[in-house]
């Protein structure tokens, strides 16, 4: 079973729906024991980075997140659910993050529109598990204003937008992040889902 | 690099589909779901439901359709049509769509926009503009209630306004285009997109293949959306998508059928 955190960041049906598509054991929750007995994690996201670490700790499960992590648990964080997995965020105010990954979450610096929004390509920087089914050139959906700035070991794929590039799938261990949307990325965004799913024992 | 987006609009009336799309093999030919699951399927970039129903009261039709249809759809949704509230929005979003449009009640009530993008972000508030070209060619104007009236507001001045209270995108349909046909117009999406910075989809008389090739050969609007030409299987969306890749337009296409 996985289970996808619910702190009130946004619909999280469409999430759930794409792992029931992939016939996966999938709950919305925030209660401890549920997610104590998950073989995997996803932590969804939509909204701003400060509000969403509010909702962390005011639903208590920042300790049992870093428990999970350190106990070896495929974690995936999407969208705003992955920005939260670095260590700092300067949306609306510096927020501390949950520090999963090294890196910071700022605002993008591109010479084109903000907010990113729409199909973009990824390029791929290195193989990983999460991605084994995604081929470079690869189309997924992309919402977003603030980017990851993450360490150059920890980046997995990128995508290219207003001549620079911007972090699109960031991976350490067990933790994993898109900052796109696979459950609107149509079938490549499956394959990715279908790859966690593989991930989790 | 961002790919061209190509959408489909449903027309949906008391949770049926308007104008009758006959897929081979679809059970219900009526349900927006089913069509917008194989508009899905066949790399669609989005889905437009856009519902016409008259009445407020069979809004609960229209949320189990969105419903239904984020459950199943793979690829980001809006909706739009009757739309006059902040509840609207909402019930619109929490359903599972992604982006609401809004059309004469953007014009009744500019400030909707604005509490609109400000509550669930700039990324979901669509503004649909319709407009025509007025008769001493001076420009254009906007046009509301079907095209049947005329507000007298002028398109480029309205759609900077709806810009700068945080609209997130540009829907423009061409009264004159539309349902001929001819093609897009061309001219009015080059005089909008010269005083706006937001994307802008052009939508209104799309007759065939070449049109959307064209829309994005003489224009930098981001998507083109179209009804007929996809309801009557003129063309499918991939027929499309390879064609547009053809003339080296970025669009985005399935692994297999890439190359």
């Amino acid at each position: 079973m996985i289970v996808i955190i619910d702190y009130h960041v946004g619909n999280l049906m469409s999430v759930q729906n794409a792992f029931l598509k992939l016939g996966m054991d999938v709950v919305v929750s925030r209660d401890h024991d549920v997610i104590r007995q998950a073989k995997g994690i996803v932590l969804p996201g939509v909204g701003t980075f400060p509000v969403a670490m509010e909702h962390l700790k005011q639903y208590d499960l920042i300790d049992i997140l870093n428990e999970r992590q350190q106990a070896g648990i495929p974690i995936l964080g999407i969208c705003l659910g992955m920005q939260i997995l670095f260590e700092k965020g300067y949306e609306v105010c510096p927020t501390q993050g949950l520090g999963f990954l090294k890196g910071e979450v700022r605002r993008m610096e591109v010479q084109a529109k903000i907010p990113h929004m729409g199909w973009n390509d990824l390029m791929m920087k290195q193989k990983h598990p999460l991605m084994q089914y995604v081929h470079q050139g690869d189309y997924v959906y992309f919402v977003h204003s603030y980017m990851a700035y993450p360490t150059d070991d920890e980046l997995i794929a990128y995508c290219e937008y207003g001549q620079e590039k911007i972090t699109a799938v960031v991976a350490k261990d067990n933790v994993m992040g898109c900052q796109f949307h696979p459950e609107k990325s149509g079938k490549v965004g499956q394959k990715i889902l279908l790859a966690f799913k593989e991930m989790v024992k | 690099m961002l790919a061209k987006r190509i959408i489909p609009c449903l027309d949906i009336k008391d949770g049926k589909v308007v104008k009758g799309v006959n897929f081979v093999g679809l059970k219900d030919i009526g349900d927006p779901v089913e069509i917008a699951k194989r508009y899905d399927e066949q790399c669609a970039d989005e889905v437009v439901f856009l519902d016409i129903t008259a009445t407020y009261e069979n809004r609960d039709i229209l949320k189990d359709v969105i419903q239904r249809a984020a459950c199943e759809l793979s690829i980001p949704l809006t909706v739009g049509g009757g739309i006059r509230t902040l509840d609207d929005f909402r019930m619109i979003l929490s359903s599972g769509a992604d982006k609401v449009s809004i059309n004469s009640a953007a014009i009744l009530n500019p400030q909707l926009i604005k509490q609109a993008s400000d509550e669930f972000g700039v990324q979901c508030v669509v503004v649909a503009i319709d407009a025509k070209k007025r008769e001493d060619q001076s420009g254009y104007d906007v046009y509301i209630a079907g095209g049947r009236k005329n507000t007298g507001l002028d398109l480029l001045t309205w759609a900077k306004q709806c810009e700068d209270l945080g609209a997130g995108e540009i829907l423009l349909t061409s009264m004159d285009r539309d349902g001929t046909r001819d093609g897009f117009d061309i001219d009015m999406l080059n005089a909008l997109m010269r005083v706006v910075s937001i994307p802008v989809i052009a939508s209104g008389g799309c007759g065939g293949q070449e049109d959307i090739v064209e829309v994005f050969e003489k224009t930098n609007c981001d998507g083109a959306l179209a009804a007929s030409l996809f309801h009557y299987q003129e063309a499918t969306i991939e027929d499309v998508k390879a064609l547009c890749a053809k003339h080296h337009i970025p669009v985005r296409r399935n692994y297999e059928t890439r190359f």
